[in-house]
């Protein structure tokens, strides 16, 4: 990891406009990425997380403060900052070919011929396990899939930063856990800053080099980084017994629930990782590779 | 039909969801509720009496309908031998004398109702066309833009009811004032219905377009904005197919809009067309009158049907979206 800040957001706020006056959702959001590095921004629904993520896009204006990216300001979208989106976005009257095809077209318009296309599209559809199924259009596919094609249209555009917000959260558990395996694989390939957004504590702590904790909102605010250092490559089966990923979880699962309980839930005893069943989530011993998408 | 007869059934070549329910709902619950209305349509013309005798059941419409095809048939042989009359002089013209100048008029027959058909389908679908000309890059503008949305929503929502017959006078007028030249490529009367068909079935289409385009999906936006899609590649890309199930939509209910305005817009113009077939029989009043204008309102309903069906059909090839269920 290099030394030079690559990603910075400074002293962002931001008010969306209401009926009753301006809403304050961030407020002195500061945050250093370097290159190659894996973030996770976590915290309850409605603190704000994708709003950042959307201001790193460009989708939204910071009302004060900015973002840097390799020392330019971000104001506006572009395909250096991939996004996936949680619920896929791909065009349904396209194949998931024709999906990538669109982005690689617009990205690569000058600089790759026609065949350097086509293979920069197997290519990434090879990266995501997609060769099978690159021609078929997205409701022939499971939700697995599409967000596997989702993840090969954002590598497409060789981002300097990809932004993923909530990329698993709309799929069931087994699914997900194959997609956070393949998504390792690809980052330890390719290195890229990624930025991801997500509501599983087992799954920052697994893929993350950092878990960025968000305060609740209105005019929430990071509240604490946790620096994950597993060695890499992680296993989930190995780390579950592991005494330092635990901690993790305990550390993550106490920001969420005692510091940054959502006001109006019944106040509680202070909670400890083993008391939260919900999320208790180890991975079953052994998965058959991809089953549950190929049934589909 | 029990799984057992189903097997037996499959060598044969039968399809395996052959059943009886099915065939029941496919088949024969449609034909009986044609056999009720023509039941109900004999009985109650046989007691329907007016000055031009019984009201047509069945038995005088199919009669009708054979001569009606019978008088085209008629007419077109007239025709046939008006033109072999024709070429025969002109033979002989140049026989006689070989620098002889040629006149070759048209025949000037009166249009049978085949005739009037042909007609009427061809009005219906140019100014179908011309509307939808109009309605589509129309509607996608007004619906990318809020402000012209809000802008053009009052006007549209204006002249959406009007109907056909209250713009005829005025479209007839601008017409024969506007559309003025020695060799008109088309007729006034084909200009005029056009044109009041255009003005009436153009709603629908921009509407729906204009719906379709304003509700595309945030997320397919934001990937168009992610890639800095130019505003052309957006639209041609992004918004056309995204609002084409609705555009359709709009273009089915516009085509039979037209057809319904065309009739009108012809019996009350004299325009030629079905609708002038329906006038003048009226007008005329023999005893075979009724039975004819039953034929035309007959044809009338089956055409536009079958038109609806044409749409249907191209809806369903170009709609992307294949759990929604056309009907």
């Amino acid at each position: 990891m290099t030394t030079k800040t690559h990603l910075e957001l400074t002293g962002v706020d931001i008010d969306f406009p209401t009926p009753s006056g301006p809403f304050k959702a961030l407020k002195n959001v500061n945050l250093k990425i370097d290159q190659g590095e894996f973030v996770s921004l976590i915290g309850h629904s409605g603190c704000g997380k994708s709003t950042v993520l959307n201001i790193v896009a460009g989708l939204y204006q910071a009302t004060k403060g900015g973002v840097l990216l390799d020392g330019r300001e971000v104001n506006q979208p572009g395909p250096e900052r991939a996004v996936v989106f949680q619920n896929h976005s791909l065009l349904p009257w396209l194949t998931a070919y024709q999906n990538v095809e669109l982005a690689v077209k617009q990205v690569f318009k000058n600089s790759k011929s026609k065949a350097e296309m086509k293979e920069w599209i197997e290519h990434n559809m090879h990266l995501v396990h997609m060769d099978h199924a690159m021609h078929k259009r997205p409701d022939e596919i499971s939700g697995g899939m599409k967000q596997r094609v989702g993840i090969a249209r954002a590598l497409a555009m060789e981002p300097t930063v990809m932004l993923m917000d909530e990329p698993f959260g709309a799929l069931d558990a087994l699914t997900r856990a194959h997609l956070q395996d393949s998504l390792m694989e690809i980052q330890a390939d390719l290195n890229n800053t990624v930025i991801m957004i997500t509501h599983d504590v087992d799954e920052a702590v697994l893929l993350s080099d950092r878990i960025v904790m968000m305060t609740n909102g209105p005019a929430a605010t990071v509240g604490e980084i946790l620096d994950i250092k597993l060695e890499r490559p992680r296993h989930r089966l190995e780390l579950a017994d592991d005494p330092e990923y635990n901690r993790y979880r305990a550390a993550v699962l106490s920001f969420l629930y005692e510091k940054q309980r959502k006001p109006g839930e019944v106040p509680t005893e202070p909670v400890t990782a083993e008391e939260i069943p919900e999320q208790i989530n180890h991975e079953p011993e052994s998965t058959p590779l991809l089953a549950d998408e190929q049934a589909a | 039909m029990s799984s057992i007869a189903l097997k037996l059934l499959k060598p044969l070549g039968l399809p395996e969801k052959f059943n009886l329910a099915q065939l029941i709902k496919s088949l024969v619950v449609p034909m009986s509720g044609m056999l009720v209305f023509l039941f109900i349509w004999n009985i109650g013309a046989q007691n329907i009496h007016t000055s031009l005798g019984e009201f047509p059941g069945p038995a005088q419409v199919y009669e009708e309908s054979k001569n009606l095809i019978a008088e085209h048939n008629r007419e077109r042989q007239k025709e046939v031998a008006f033109y072999e009359r024709l070429d025969i002089r002109n033979a002989k013209k140049l026989a006689a004398n070989p620098d002889a100048v040629i006149k070759t008029r048209p025949y000037t027959g009166k249009p049978t109702f085949i005739d009037q058909i042909g007609t009427s389908l061809v009005t219906v679908l140019a100014g179908f066309f011309a509307a939808s000309l109009i309605a589509i890059p129309a509607g996608i503008v007004i619906g990318l833009n809020k402000t012209l949305y809000s802008a053009f929503n009052p006007v549209i929502q204006l002249f959406k009811p009007v109907s056909p017959l209250a713009w005829l006078p005025l479209v007839t007028m601008v017409v024969s004032a506007v559309y003025v030249s020695d060799d008109p490529m088309f007729a006034k009367s084909f200009v005029t219905s056009l044109i009041t068909v255009s003005l009436c079935c153009l709603w629908p289409t921009l509407l729906n377009t204009a719906v379709g385009v304003s509700t595309i999906s945030a997320d397919l936006n934001n990937v168009s904005k992610v890639l800095r899609l130019a505003w052309l590649t957006h639209v041609m890309k992004i918004v056309i197919p995204s609002a084409i199930p609705m555009i359709f939509t709009g273009l089915r209910l516009s085509l039979g809009i037209a057809w319904m305005v065309l009739i009108a817009a012809e019996m009350l113009a004299q325009n030629p067309g079905l609708g002038k077939f329906v006038w003048d029989e009226f007008q005329n009043g023999s005893s075979s009158s009724l039975g004819r204008i039953m034929v035309a309102v007959l044809v009338i309903g089956l055409i536009g049907f079958v038109l609806d069906r044409v749409m249907l059909a191209l809806q369903k090839k170009v709609s992307w979206d294949k759990s929604v269920e056309l009907r």
